[in-house]
C-alpha cells in the first residue's frame, strides 16, 4: 500500500483498541447508499520507477525549443544552491509558521523576503507574497479601494499597455465586488500611456491609477508625470513592476514627487522556473500608512519572554481566521517555497548580480530587435525606449509565422492579434540565457519563413 | 466584576457615552470590553467631520488574537478623535473612560441618550451574557 | 549580537559577491538607450555575500524549523501527510521546468496530457462531472466555486439572491470568500453534536439564498449526518451546495461529494494529493462541478482532440467565469499531485480514508484512555478528532496553547488550535495515514505526561516550550511596534 506503513498486526492492534472489528466499521455513521464504487476509471497504482519513467517520457515531448517567449515569465539562470537549499524537507515540508517557535526558520526567511523586496522597490513595508503577478493586481485594486479614504466610488483608471492577462484576471476576480476598471488607451506611436490620455478623467473621482514599468510592450512609461498627475487628482498609484528591472530602473518608491502608494509584480525572474506558469509568487508592497489594508501574511521582528529576537506573524486581525467576513481578503497563504528560493536568489545576486543579470536581458533584447530588424519588412512597433522586451512589426500574420517558426523549433514571441489586434505585432525577448548563436538562428529562420 | 461608571449610558454593543454640558459626548469601550479583547495594538477611528447615525460603524479595536467593530451610540457628528491612541492603543487598556477614550460626537437628538443602557442595566446585561 | 536571530543582512560586508552566481557585468553603452530620467540611482539594499555564507545562512535557517520530514504533524484540517520526494523530482524534470507558460499547444502535449488525466481523475474520486485544475489555493477554489454560483443565478436572472449560507463553525475562509463573490454571508448555528441544526437551516433559506458552503466531515471532526436533508433543504430554496474540501481526505474513496448532493467543490492537492506546504505555499485548489455548473468552470481547461490535447478557450466556455492567475495556477503543484495519483491508483486510493480514519479513532480512543476529554463523545472520528481542556483549563489554569507549546518540547508539533471557535479549549487532531502506530504511540505518550505535569507543575507547561530556537513570542509587541523591513542601524 503505497505510503501506508501498517503491517496486518498494527491494523488489528488499532481496531480491537477502538473496539471495531472492521475498518469499514468506522464509517457506520454514513448512510450506505451514499458509499462510493470502486473508482472503476482510476488506473492500477504504479511503483516510483514506473511513474518517473511515464513523467520522463512527458518531459521529454515538450523538450527541445528554444523560447523567445516573454510576456510575464522569464527564462533566467537559477544558481544551483537557489533549489537545492530551497527544496530541503525543512522547508519543503513545513506547514504555514502558526506555531512561531518551531518555525523561526521560515519566518526568518520571510522578514529578509520582506526587507529585500522592500528595498528594491523602494517602499516601505512588504507582505510575505500572494499568488502571482496578476491576482496580486487584482488584490493591490481592492486595497486601493480601502486605502484610500478620499475616494467614494470604487472606480480604478487600468492603461491597456499593462498586461492583457494581468487586466483580464483582475477584471475577473473584481468585478463581483462592483468594481469598474476603466480602460485608458495607450499612445498608437509610441507604445506609452501619455498624460495627455489620462486628461479626460483629471478631477473625477477614481480610487487608483495603474501603472506598468515597463509596460507590456516593454515600453517605459514616464512614470515621474503619471504618478504625480494621479496623485494631483486624489488617486492612488499601483505600479506593476519586474523586479529584474528595478535594479537598473527607479524603484517604484521614487516615482514622482511622493512615490507610489503600492507595487506589485511576478516574483518569478527572481529564481523561479518557468515551470508552465506556476508555481510562482507575487510581491506585494506599500507605503507604511497603508500597511493594514495590505492582504496576505506579514511577519514582524520580535523578542521572546527571556528577551531574545525571534519572529512572528503579526498584524493578524487583518485577516480571515479572525476577521472572517471582514477581512481584507480571503487569502490565508503565501507562495513560500518560491518565495524563499526568491530570497535565496537575491542574496546570492545581490545588487551588482541582480543589474548584471538585467543589462544582459536589455543588450540581449536590443541585439535580437536589431537582427531581426534586419530582415526586410521587419520593424520596431513602438518608438519609444525599451527594457528587456520589444514589439516588432512582420511583414506577415504574426500568429502564422509564430506557427511556422515553432515548427522550427523556435519559440518565436508572444502574438499582439488576440489581445490588441496587431495582427502581424509579435513580443520578443532575449533573456541573460539566450546565446548570440541561437539569436542568430532565430534570425536566419524567420528570413527564411518571411522569404 | 468590571468597572461601570454610574454616570455613564451604555450600549449593548459596550460603547460608553459621557454627554458634556456643551451638548457634545464622549464615547469609549467599556471596561469588560476591553478586558475581554486584551491588549490593543491598534485603534481604527473614524475622520473628523464624518455624519453617523446611531449604530453605525465608526472604527475598529485590535488585539493580537480579535478585531472588534466600535458602533455609534448615538447619532451626530464626529468633532474630535483621540490621537494619542494611535502611538498608544494601550491607553484603552490602562483608563478606558478616561486617557483611553475614542471620540468626541455633536449629538443630533439627546433623546436617543434615553435608548441606551444605565449602568445597572449594562451591569444587568454583562451578568446575563456571562 | 545574538548569533541566533543572525540576519543575512548581518554577515554582508561592502564589496563581497557570489561572483559565478550572475553573468558578468554589461558594457555600459550597451544601457546607454535607457533615459537616465528613468534609471536607479541608488543601489538596493541587497546582501553582500558569498555563495557560502548564503547556502549556510539558509541551511542554519531551515533546520529552525519543524516540518513533515523531521516530526509528526497532527495539525488539524491540514492533512499534513507524507510528500513523495519522487513528486518533486518528477516536477522538477526539465521538460517541464523549462516549459513556457504560454508556448505553442505542439510543444506541450506531454504536460497537457498530464493535466487532462489529472481532471480525469479528479472528476473520479469525487463524483463531480467538471474539474478546473486552475485556482492556486484552497482560498482560490472557494472564490472560483462561489463566483460560479453566482454566475449560475445570475444566468437565469435570479437577482435576488444576495446572501450565502457558512455553518458557525466554518473556517474563517468561507465567509471572507463569499463577501470577496459580493454576498452577504449568514451564519447557521450547529448543535451539541457537531451537526448542523437542521430546522435552523431551514428557517434560513429562502429565495434569497444563493447557496451553502459547508464541509463534511465538519470542521468538527465528525461526517454531517444529515447531508442529504441539508442539500434537500438548499436546493428546495433554489440554492446551490458547496463543498469545502478541506477535509477530503476522511472520505477518499469512500464517499463522494457529487453522491452527497455537492454542486461545486474545491480540493486542496496540498493536503489531499500530498503535494507539500512549503511553509506556507504553494497550494493547489481545483474546483469540481455539477452538470449544470459546467459553463462556467474557471479557465484555463485542458480539452481533449482525438488523441491531441488542446486549451479550452473562451470560444469553448463562453460563459466561464474567467482567469484567476496570469497563467495556469500552480502547474508545477498540479503536476505533484498527478505523479502521486499515479503511484496510488485505484486500490491507494480506496485506502486513504479508510487508513487516515483507523489512525484517528485510534488515537482518539487513547487518549480519552489517558485521561482526555473528546469534545463529541458519542461519535465515530473522521481522519481528524477534536479534545477539549476545559476541565484542565479550569482544574489546572493550563490552556489548549499551554499543552501546544508543551508538545514542542516532546518534538511533537502541535495540533490546531482554537479551531473551531465553538468549542472550548480545544485540540484538532488529524494524524494522516502514513504515519506508523509506533509515532501515534509516541504523541499519545507525550500527551499523558503532559497531563500529569498538568496536573503537578502547571507552571512548567505554562512556560514552555524551552527546547526551541525561542520561547514564547511577545506578539503584543509585534503588532504594536511594527518592524517588518530590516533596515541598517
Amino acid at each position: 500500500m503505497p505510503y501506508i506503513p501498517h503491517t496486518p498486526d498494527d491494523v488489528q492492534v488499532m481496531l480491537d483498541a477502538i473496539g471495531v472489528a472492521r475498518i469499514e466499521d468506522l464509517f457506520d455513521e454514513i448512510p450506505a447508499h451514499l458509499k462510493a464504487g470502486a473508482l472503476e476509471k482510476l488506473p492500477d497504482g504504479l511503483t516510483e520507477m514506473e511513474v518517473t519513467a511515464l513523467m520522463s517520457a512527458r518531459a521529454r515531448q515538450d523538450e527541445g525549443a528554444v523560447c523567445f517567449i516573454g510576456a510575464g515569465a522569464y527564462e533566467h539562470h537559477i544558481p544551483a544552491a537557489v533549489w537545492e537549499v530551497a527544496t530541503r524537507g525543512e522547508y519543503y515540508t513545513a506547514y504555514t509558521p502558526y506555531q512561531a517557535e518551531a518555525s523561526q526558520g521560515t519566518l526568518q526567511t520571510i522578514y529578509e523576503y520582506q526587507s529585500m523586496i522592500a528595498h528594491l522597490t523602494g517602499m516601505d513595508v512588504s507582505n510575505a507574497s500572494v499568488y502571482d503577478g496578476a491576482s496580486g493586481l487584482a488584490e493591490a485594486v481592492l486595497m486601493a479601494l480601502r486605502a484610500n479614504r478620499k475616494s467614494k466610488t470604487s472606480r480604478v483608471l487600468m492603461p491597456t499597455a499593462v498586461h492583457p492577462l494581468y487586466r483580464r484576471a483582475t477584471r475577473d476576480i473584481v468585478t463581483n465586488q462592483g468594481v469598474t476598471i476603466e480602460e485608458v488607451p495607450f499612445c498608437n506611436e509610441r507604445g506609452v500611456t501619455s498624460v495627455d490620455a489620462l486628461a479626460q478623467y483629471a478631477g473625477e473621482d477614481y480610487a487608483a491609477l495603474v501603472i506598468a514599468q515597463p509596460n507590456f510592450f516593454g515600453c517605459l512609461e514616464d512614470v515621474d508625470a503619471l504618478t504625480d498627475w494621479a496623485h494631483a487628482n486624489n488617486m492612488l498609484v499601483i505600479a506593476v513592476v519586474n523586479p529584474t528591472s528595478l535594479a537598473l530602473l527607479k524603484p517604484p518608491g521614487e516615482w514622482g514627487e511622493d512615490g507610489v502608494d503600492i507595487v506589485v509584480g511576478e516574483g518569478q525572474p527572481l529564481g523561479v522556473p518557468l515551470s508552465s506558469g506556476g508555481p510562482y509568487f507575487g510581491f506585494m508592497c506599500c507605503k507604511q500608512q497603508h500597511v493594514r489594508q495590505m492582504p496576505g501574511r506579514i511577519i514582524g521582528r520580535t523578542v521572546d519572554m527571556d528577551g531574545k529576537p525571534g519572529f512572528a506573524l503579526t498584524l493578524q486581525a487583518r485577516e480571515q481566521h479572525i476577521r472572517r467576513s471582514k477581512a481584507t481578503s480571503n487569502i490565508c497563504t503565501n507562495q513560500g517555497l518560491a518565495m524563499t528560493a526568491a530570497t535565496i536568489y537575491m542574496s546570492l545576486l545581490g545588487a551588482d548580480g541582480l543589474a548584471s543579470v538585467a543589462g544582459h536581458c536589455h543588450a540581449n533584447t536590443n541585439f535580437l530587435a536589431e537582427k531581426l530588424c534586419a530582415i526586410k519588412g521587419v520593424t520596431r512597433r513602438f518608438s519609444s525606449a525599451t527594457f528587456h522586451e520589444v514589439v516588432i512589426e512582420l511583414p506577415q500574420s504574426a500568429n502564422l509565422t509564430l506557427k511556422a517558426l515553432a515548427a522550427k523549433n523556435i519559440l518565436g514571441g508572444y502574438s499582439l492579434a488576440p489581445a490588441y489586434g496587431f495582427d502581424n505585432a509579435v513580443l520578443i525577448c532575449a533573456t541573460d540565457v539566450r546565446t548570440q548563436d541561437e539569436i542568430e538562428q532565430y534570425a536566419a529562420a524567420l528570413a527564411e519563413v518571411l522569404a | 466584576m468590571s468597572n461601570i461608571p454610574a454616570e455613564l449610558r451604555y450600549a449593548k454593543s459596550h460603547e460608553w457615552i459621557r454627554l458634556e454640558d456643551d451638548g457634545t459626548a464622549y464615547v469609549g469601550i467599556s471596561e469588560h470590553a476591553q478586558e475581554a479583547m486584551g491588549d490593543l495594538v491598534y485603534v481604527e477611528l473614524p475622520d473628523v467631520g464624518a455624519v453617523v447615525a446611531s449604530s453605525d460603524e465608526t472604527g475598529v479595536v485590535e488585539s493580537v488574537k480579535a478585531a472588534s467593530d466600535i458602533y455609534a451610540p448615538v447619532s451626530g457628528e464626529i468633532i474630535a478623535v483621540n490621537e494619542a491612541l494611535s502611538d498608544s492603543p494601550e491607553l484603552v487598556n490602562q483608563d478606558c473612560y478616561g486617557d483611553g477614550w475614542l471620540y468626541q460626537i455633536k449629538l443630533s437628538d439627546k433623546a436617543e441618550l434615553e435608548d441606551l443602557l444605565g449602568a445597572e442595566d449594562y451591569a444587568a446585561q454583562l451578568e446575563e451574557d456571562a | 549580537m545574538n548569533r541566533d536571530a543572525q540576519l543575512i543582512f548581518d554577515v554582508s560586508k561592502a564589496g563581497r559577491r557570489a561572483f559565478s552566481q550572475a553573468p558578468k557585468p554589461v558594457a555600459d553603452d550597451k544601457l546607454s538607450d535607457l533615459p537616465a530620467g528613468l534609471r536607479r540611482h541608488s543601489k538596493p539594499m541587497l546582501p553582500e555575500v558569498s555563495e557560502l555564507q548564503v547556502v549556510r545562512h539558509y541551511t542554519n535557517l531551515s533546520s529552525k524549523n519543524f516540518a513533515i520530514d523531521k516530526q509528526f504533524y497532527p495539525l488539524g484540517s491540514c492533512t499534513m501527510k507524507y510528500n513523495p520526494r519522487g513528486a518533486n523530482r518528477a516536477a522538477m524534470l526539465p521538460g517541464f521546468l523549462k516549459r513556457h507558460p504560454l508556448a505553442p499547444e505542439s510543444h506541450s502535449q506531454g504536460y497537457l496530457a498530464c493535466l487532462f488525466e489529472l481532471q480525469e481523475f479528479l472528476k473520479e474520486v469525487t463524483g463531480m462531472k467538471g474539474v478546473s485544475l486552475t485556482p492556486m489555493a484552497g482560498a482560490q477554489g472557494e472564490f472560483a466555486g462561489v463566483a460560479m454560483i453566482r454566475a449560475y443565478h445570475e444566468a437565469r436572472k435570479d437577482h435576488a439572491r444576495t446572501e450565502i449560507l457558512v455553518p458557525e463553525a466554518a473556517h474563517g475562509t468561507n465567509p471572507a470568500t463569499a463577501v470577496m463573490c459580493g454576498y452577504k454571508v449568514r451564519e447557521v448555528p450547529v448543535n451539541d453534536s457537531g451537526d448542523v441544526d437542521l430546522e435552523a437551516l431551514k428557517a434560513a433559506c429562502g429565495p434569497q439564498t444563493a447557496g451553502l458552503m459547508m464541509t463534511n466531515p465538519s470542521t468538527c471532526g465528525v461526517f454531517e449526518r444529515q447531508i442529504e436533508a441539508i442539500a434537500k433543504a438548499v436546493h428546495e430554496a433554489g440554492g446551490l451546495l458547496y463543498y469545502d474540501g478541506a477535509n477530503l481526505n476522511a472520505i477518499l474513496g469512500k464517499v463522494r461529494p457529487g453522491d452527497m448532493g455537492f454542486d461545486v467543490i474545491h480540493m486542496n492537492l496540498h493536503k489531499t494529493f500530498a503535494t507539500p506546504h512549503g511553509g506556507g505555499g504553494p497550494g493547489a485548489g481545483p474546483v469540481g462541478v455539477s452538470e449544470r455548473l459546467k459553463p462556467f468552470l474557471p479557465t484555463p481547461i485542458v480539452g481533449q482532440d482525438g488523441d491531441s490535447y488542446r486549451w479550452l478557450s473562451d470560444a469553448d466556455l463562453p460563459q466561464t467565469i474567467g482567469h484567476l492567475s496570469a497563467f495556469m495556477g500552480n502547474a508545477g503543484v498540479l503536476l505533484r499531485a498527478y505523479y502521486y495519483a499515479r503511484a496510488l491508483g485505484r486500490e491507494g486510493m480506496l485506502r486513504v480514508g479508510e487508513y487516515s480514519s483507523l489512525a484517528a479513532n485510534y488515537m482518539l480512543k487513547r487518549l480519552q484512555q489517558v485521561g482526555y476529554t473528546a469534545a463529541y463523545p458519542e461519535r465515530r472520528a473522521s481522519h481528524e478528532f477534536i479534545i477539549t481542556l476545559a476541565k484542565e483549563s479550569k482544574a489546572f489554569d493550563v490552556s489548549a496553547m499551554d499543552v501546544a507549546k508543551r508538545l514542542l518540547d516532546y518534538n511533537q508539533h502541535a495540533p490546531t488550535t482554537y479551531f473551531p471557535l465553538l468549542v472550548p479549549e480545544c485540540l484538532l487532531i488529524e494524524p494522516t495515514e502514513t504515519e506508523t502506530k509506533e509515532a501515534l504511540d509516541e504523541f499519545i505518550d507525550a500527551m499523558a505526561k503532559i497531563l500529569e505535569e498538568a496536573r503537578e507543575s502547571p507552571e512548567l507547561v505554562k512556560g514552555a516550550p524551552y527546547s526551541q530556537p525561542v520561547r514564547r513570542l511577545d506578539d503584543v509587541r509585534a503588532a504594536r511596534e511594527l518592524n517588518l523591513v530590516w533596515k541598517p542601524a
